[in-house]
């Protein structure tokens, strides 16, 4: 008994698959369509060439001064980063303190990376290292002054460390007051809702370099003669209280799309206000607002250049301050500076945006879209 | 009630403590309070100004010159963004994958470098860099790019551009009064009647005429390198131009993303329904697709004209003539009244952000689906 064997598949037509037929129907597909491929490819062609002209086949990679830059036809300067690239990531924190600035980082990174992680557990002990221990340990070893430790005042601090350190201080401290406004301006309390919708419209609707002004200008006006707080913790201040009005009307966005019935089910079931809020609603809420909270940190961390303008040396600043380096000034200083700093910013940048995008499938307990 | 009294209580007696440390810090620092140095002579240049202003200008003047600084650079800003971002948007729509991609690279690489960088990098890295006017870059001999900024010849009408005028006036009425009578012979027994042919016909006659009777209605000032600097034409700052540019650009990535949102919230079936209809595609997209969009398009794309309009006060960091930078930086380190200056530009900006979201909302509330309540 012979069994039956199926003919095999034929190939399919030849212009149907492969390079050719991408191309014609995601390139050429239409008249207009191969004039605008043409076009944006021109465009393409002269902006990578540019690119990679200027940032290696012109750039000088090494040198130890000006005179390394300053050829016929030059591109980026990179022996200028390399010169500088410990004041751009620590500012003026002592050479022989920087380990500190190091086992600051390293063990934030010890406790973030798990924590971002969703599938490795204890998340409720690495909570308490994060946000108990490490904002403890961090700011003892960074500024000083016991066990032994040098002070280092923060006049000395630069660089990358005080864009981390004033991005992550807005990040920790703006989400949970950005939650408890929210939950103020949804209030009953007519008094306590006219307050929060105050400071968040207020907070919303000037700049942050005013308020930034206001921190740096004002605040000592507003304090008893001789409290006065440093200029890089009244530049936190502003920074938190400006992305907490940011950050509670987003959140405000996912308390009200929260239906009803989980609040008359939560009701049902016998909880208070603090129950409902902590238990059945935030949970919630802050899920469907994940990628809104992700952008206001994104925002708040592209924001934190503007303490240049109030004094302080953050990265953007700390490349701004060494232009003025006369040892290495070339045509080409400022842009290689700009270029660096833009890259640093963009993949911090980039990281959560990306995150965030992964974050929201992985806890998307919606059926219908997967 | 009793948590509410509390909170009123402390509020209040926070607001008369810190009164009295104010009061009692600006004794002891001997700086006067009021709004009296508003009237006193301001006795500094500004490099931009769109009124009349001399260094004996008051400092009242200092800021309606530094607030209309500021609505310059914010309205021309809303407007380059808005195009490009809906050109953007489009484009991050398109079936072809260069052009999307393209799009994409872009959207990406400008909305995740902070703004202030790109502020300085187009002012001090690009702008400041040109030649200096004797070794000015020149297109056509007309227009010059050097470090002192962008001479561009001057528009000066004549006599004649009344004509010009005229001749505008008649098109317009012309066409109002066509699209009028067109609507209603539609209403009327349904003709569809095309009036483009008779309003260009009526536009060009007029035109014509206009021609004949006064000539050209304009001359230009064409600038010309006199020893350091140019003589005539006018003079776009350097300043501007790197706001400009960097504001728009920024902008521009974001309005991308809420465009691409807005058109892809529109379903499908819509889009079907109107070829089913027999609307051809063009029409489908202006009277389906187009209005939907804008529906979910406003609201954010408002929040980025306020965004926009207070971005622009990163003018202080490469010293535009906004009005952060001249009343806020330059008269308050002149005058020391720091509480004053700050609240002033905090309300114009609160009372800017205000209006804006106002007119939005009105818009907002007339484009919006009958019955659905936001």
């Amino acid at each position: 008994m012979s069994s039956w064997t199926p003919t095999a598949p034929r190939p399919a037509p030849s212009n149907t698959v492969g390079f050719v037929a991408w191309a014609r129907a995601n390139l050429f597909a239409t008249k207009l369509d191969t004039a605008l491929t043409l076009l944006a490819f021109t465009l393409v062609v002269y902006v990578v060439e540019a690119i990679f002209g200027w940032a290696i086949i012109d750039a000088s990679f090494t040198g130890d001064d000006r005179t390394a830059c300053l050829k016929e036809v030059q591109g980026a300067c990179w022996p200028f980063i390399e010169a500088k690239f410990g004041q751009f990531i620590y500012g003026r924190y002592p050479d022989a303190e920087r380990w500190r600035v190091d086992l600051v980082f390293l063990s934030g990174l010890i406790g973030l990376i798990p924590m971002l992680m969703p599938n490795v557990g204890f998340k409720r002990a690495n909570m308490i290292y994060l946000l108990g221990f490490y904002p403890i340990f961090a700011f003892i070893m960074l500024n000083g002054g016991m066990l032994g430790l040098a002070t280092v005042d923060t006049t000395d601090w630069g660089g990358l460390l005080v864009t981390l350190v004033v991005a992550i201080t807005g990040i920790v401290a703006s989400l949970p007051l950005g939650i408890l406004l929210a939950l103020g301006r949804r209030s009953d309390l007519p008094i306590v809702r006219a307050l929060c919708i105050g400071f968040i419209e207020i907070f919303r609707g000037v700049p942050l370099i005013t308020v930034l002004f206001m921190a740096s200008v004002m605040l000592p006006l507003f304090l008893p003669d001789g409290i006065n707080f440093d200029k890089l913790v009244r530049c936190l201040i502003g920074v938190a209280l400006f992305s907490s009005a940011y950050m509670a009307e987003v959140v405000r966005g996912g308390l009200q799309a929260i239906p009803k019935g989980q609040y008359e089910a939560a009701a049902a079931l016998g909880l208070g206000y603090w129950k409902t809020t902590h238990l059945i609603i935030l949970p919630q809420a802050l899920k469907l607002v994940i990628p809104g909270i992700v952008n206001t940190f994104i925002g708040l961390f592209k924001d934190t250049t503007l303490v240049l303008i109030v004094g302080l040396f953050d990265l953007l600043g700390i490349v701004q301050l060494h232009f003025t380096d006369a040892s290495w000034a070339t045509p080409e200083t400022h842009i290689t500076g700009y270029v660096f700093a833009g890259a640093v910013f963009w993949l911090f940048c980039f990281a959560m945006s990306r995150y965030s995008i992964f974050m929201e499938n992985h806890l998307s307990t919606d059926r219908t879209s997967s | 009630m009793l948590l509410q009294a509390l909170v009123l209580g402390a509020l209040v007696l926070a607001m008369v403590w810190l009164v009295a440390n104010v009061q009692s810090n600006l004794e002891r620092q001997n700086i006067n309070s009021g709004f009296g140095f508003l009237s006193e002579r301001a006795g500094f240049g500004i490099n931009q100004t769109l009124i009349e202003y001399s260094e004996d200008s008051s400092f009242a003047r200092v800021l309606t010159v530094g607030l209309l600084n500021t609505l310059l650079v914010s309205v021309l800003g809303i407007g380059l963004a808005t195009v490009l971002g809906f050109v953007l948007g489009v484009a991050r729509l398109s079936s072809n994958w260069l052009v999307n991609k393209t799009a994409m690279v872009y959207v990406e690489i400008f909305r995740n470098v902070p703004l202030l960088l790109q502020i300085m990098f187009w002012y001090f890295g690009v702008l400041r860099n040109l030649p200096s006017p004797r070794k000015a870059v020149s297109l056509g001999d007309a227009v010059f790019l050097s470090n002192r900024g962008i001479v561009v010849p001057a528009l000066e009408m004549t006599a004649a551009a009344w004509w010009y005028g005229a001749a505008l006036a008649v098109s317009t009425t012309a066409y109002f009064w066509l699209r009028r009578r067109a609507r209603l012979l539609r209403l009327a027994d349904g003709t569809a009647q095309s009036i483009w042919r008779p309003v260009s016909m009526i536009a060009m006659a007029s035109l014509a005429f206009a021609a004949l009777l006064g000539g050209v209605p304009f001359s230009f000032d064409i600038p010309a390198l006199k020893g350091f600097n140019f003589r005539g034409g006018i003079t776009v700052i350097p300043e501007f131009v790197a706001l400009l540019l960097a504001l728009s650009l920024y902008t521009a990535a974001f309005i991308a993303e809420i465009v691409r949102a807005g058109i892809q919230s529109v379903s499908k079936g819509q889009r079907e329904a109107a070829a089913a209809l027999g609307l051809p595609d063009n029409t489908a997209l202006r009277l389906v697709v187009i209005p939907q969009a804008l529906r979910v398009i406003i609201p954010p794309l408002t929040s980025q004209y306020l965004n926009l309009t207070k971005n622009s006060s990163l003018a202080v960091a490469i010293a535009y003539p906004d009005i952060v930078s001249v009343f806020a930086g330059t008269t308050l380190t002149q005058v020391g009244q720091a509480v004053e200056i700050i609240f002033i530009t905090m309300m114009i900006y609160l009372t800017l952000s205000l209006l804006t979201s106002f007119a939005m909302n009105r818009y907002n509330a007339r484009i919006a689906l009958v019955g659905q309540k936001s």
